[in-house]
């Protein structure tokens, strides 16, 4: 198999784990863009420190993987206009569909939601569409 | 107890999604680039993710309650309707642009530059927007 599919593999197969362990220990669904915005109201509640012990490991576990490991290859595909731009496009929409690729895409179809579904098919089918736009209509 | 488990998922899911390559805009951007050089790795991802998810969700079908403590998540809502739709088009065009979509920006930001900061730093306002456009009152959980 290509090393990168591997990877690719075994990601996702930790990715998987940690939201089982999130739904059968703590009975939460995995998903950035609730727990985010459940951090974000800083009301300081028990259910509070829950998200921001997940944000904050979310965040500092790839440093220390980093360090121990190799630091991968990040590379953005804009400059700092673009991507806050698309920053905020991410942010507004996955509010208000109330999940994105880890809510919707992992949690949701994992249990064969028909919400998850619907969310899942109408993002990968527009990201496609604006990453065929992107390469092959504007920047060809 | 339960903070420690939700850090100790936050951690797996941090290094899953650097390990996987989601962190990576350009892998991203080359598995929905199916008219260019397409690269499957994502597809490996959500398959591994999913692998491991719907097990778990027949296991919490079983019990009452988590492991934890603290019930177990509801039955999944069934409503579609125009702001799940609309929601999901647009989260996709900023994902499309960037490469970026939200657990992968957060596990980013600690190994990368100014590019990913103002990427999540945006995302944080933006998700909080459906709460403002909703009269300013916190719509119901």
């Amino acid at each position: 198999m290509d090393p990168n599919w591997l990877d690719g593999l075994v990601g996702g197969l930790l990715i998987g784990a940690a939201a089982a362990l999130l739904l059968l220990g703590n009975g939460a669904i995995a998903g950035a863009t609730g727990i985010l915005r459940g951090f974000l109201k800083l009301d300081f509640g028990a259910r509070w420190l829950e998200r921001a012990g997940f944000v904050a490991a979310l965040i500092a576990a790839p440093v220390l993987y980093a360090d121990m490991v190799g630091r991968p290859t990040l590379e953005a595909p804009f400059g700092v206009a673009t991507m806050a731009a698309g920053g905020l496009i991410v942010g507004v929409g996955a509010g208000f569909a109330n999940g994105c690729t880890s809510g919707h895409g992992v949690c949701g179809l994992a249990r064969l939601s028909k919400r998850s579904i619907v969310a899942t098919l109408t993002f990968l089918t527009t990201t496609g569409v604006t990453v065929f736009v992107v390469r092959h209509v504007v920047g060809a | 107890m339960r903070p420690f488990i939700a850090a100790a998922a936050g951690a797996l899911f941090g290094i899953g999604l650097v390990v996987s390559g989601m962190a990576n805009p350009m892998i991203v951007l080359g598995f929905f680039d199916v008219a260019g050089g397409w690269n499957p790795q994502l597809g490996f991802v959500m398959a591994g993710a999913l692998a491991v998810m719907a097990p778990a969700w027949r296991l919490a079908r079983g019990r009452a309650h988590a492991l934890a403590g603290g019930a177990m998540p509801g039955p999944a809502s069934g409503v579609i309707d125009a702001r799940l739709i609309g929601g999901s088009a647009v989260f996709g065009v900023g994902w499309g642009i960037t490469g970026l979509c939200p657990a992968p920006a957060l596990a980013a930001i600690g190994l990368t530059g100014a590019e990913f900061w103002t990427f999540a730093g945006a995302m944080a306002v933006g998700v909080m927007v459906p709460r403002l456009v909703a009269g300013g009152r916190p719509a119901a959980a």
